[in-house]
């Protein structure tokens, strides 16, 4: 018997790194892309995915990162970051994965839903006002687990 | 390989029912393959992601990205979900004779 499709995941994107936040984009983009129904939930440094002034200037981490195969020290030398983040920049943009907030807005406009986490907005004295226009709300966790109901809930 | 009869003309298709040789595809297939899949007429609109989705295939030998049908097709992200819903990239690329496409956006 074959397995019953999936048909609806939330996606909880907590971290603000380049890498932090695009493979929430890229799976919630997918999720539509096969008739899946997506919420984006943004929480803690994951919000800034989803901020105006923040969410095309997000870096790749260069320090603590085993996977840069590059030593701690030179990591934190000052312009590595912004090296790596634009190097990595170009060669999403061969294979058509667009900027941050380009992919906010087409993922919106596929009918996923985004929502900020009201904790975080409250911590960092947030309004809607910093956060882009497809932003559908700001919610509490309650809000989202009944959002999230019937569906797959994705941490990332 | 299977095949099946589009528009009077027998095609090579796979197990998914996309055609294995983009050349076999005319227009005249293009709402037979659509009704297969459950969209109905096809608009303007249909026909503009068709047309740019096989010229664009001719030219760069890649099927393009949603947002390739966006930013140098013309033609919206919201507009592509409403024409192909549940599976535009997947579903446009088969109505236009084109395998099935492999990227992850």
């Amino acid at each position: 018997m074959a397995e019953e499709k999936i048909k609806k995941v939330s996606i909880v994107v907590s971290k603000g790194s380049l890498e932090g936040v695009y493979p929430g984009l890229i799976m919630a983009n997918g999720a539509r892309m096969e008739g899946i129904e997506a919420n984006l939930f943004f929480t803690f440094f994951g919000l800034e995915a989803i901020i105006k002034k923040k969410m095309d200037k997000l870096k790749v981490a260069t320090v603590g990162n085993p996977a840069m195969h590059m030593p701690s020290l030179i990591g934190i030398i000052p312009g590595i970051s912004s090296f790596a983040t634009s190097m990595m920049k170009k060669e999403m943009d061969k294979i058509d994965i667009p900027p941050v907030s380009e992919f906010v807005e087409m993922i919106h406009d596929a009918g996923a839903k985004l929502y900020g986490c009201k904790a975080t907005v409250d911590m960092f004295h947030l309004s809607m006002d910093d956060f882009c226009e497809q932003t559908d709300s700001v919610i509490n966790v309650g809000k989202f687990y009944e959002i999230s109901a019937g569906g797959q809930i994705i941490f990332t | 390989m299977a095949t099946k009869t589009f528009a009077g003309k027998s095609v090579e298709v796979d197990d998914e029912g996309f055609l294995v040789n983009p050349d076999d595809w005319t227009e005249n297939m293009a709402s037979e393959i659509a009704a297969e899949i459950g969209i109905g007429d096809l608009t303007d609109l249909h026909w503009k992601v068709i047309n740019f989705m096989r010229s664009d295939f001719k030219e760069k030998g890649q099927i393009p990205t949603i947002r390739r049908i966006k930013n140098a097709g013309g033609v919206s992200t919201k507009d592509v979900y409403a024409c192909f819903p549940e599976g535009p990239a997947k579903k446009a690329a088969m109505i236009s004779g084109l395998g099935k496409p492999q990227g992850c956006v």
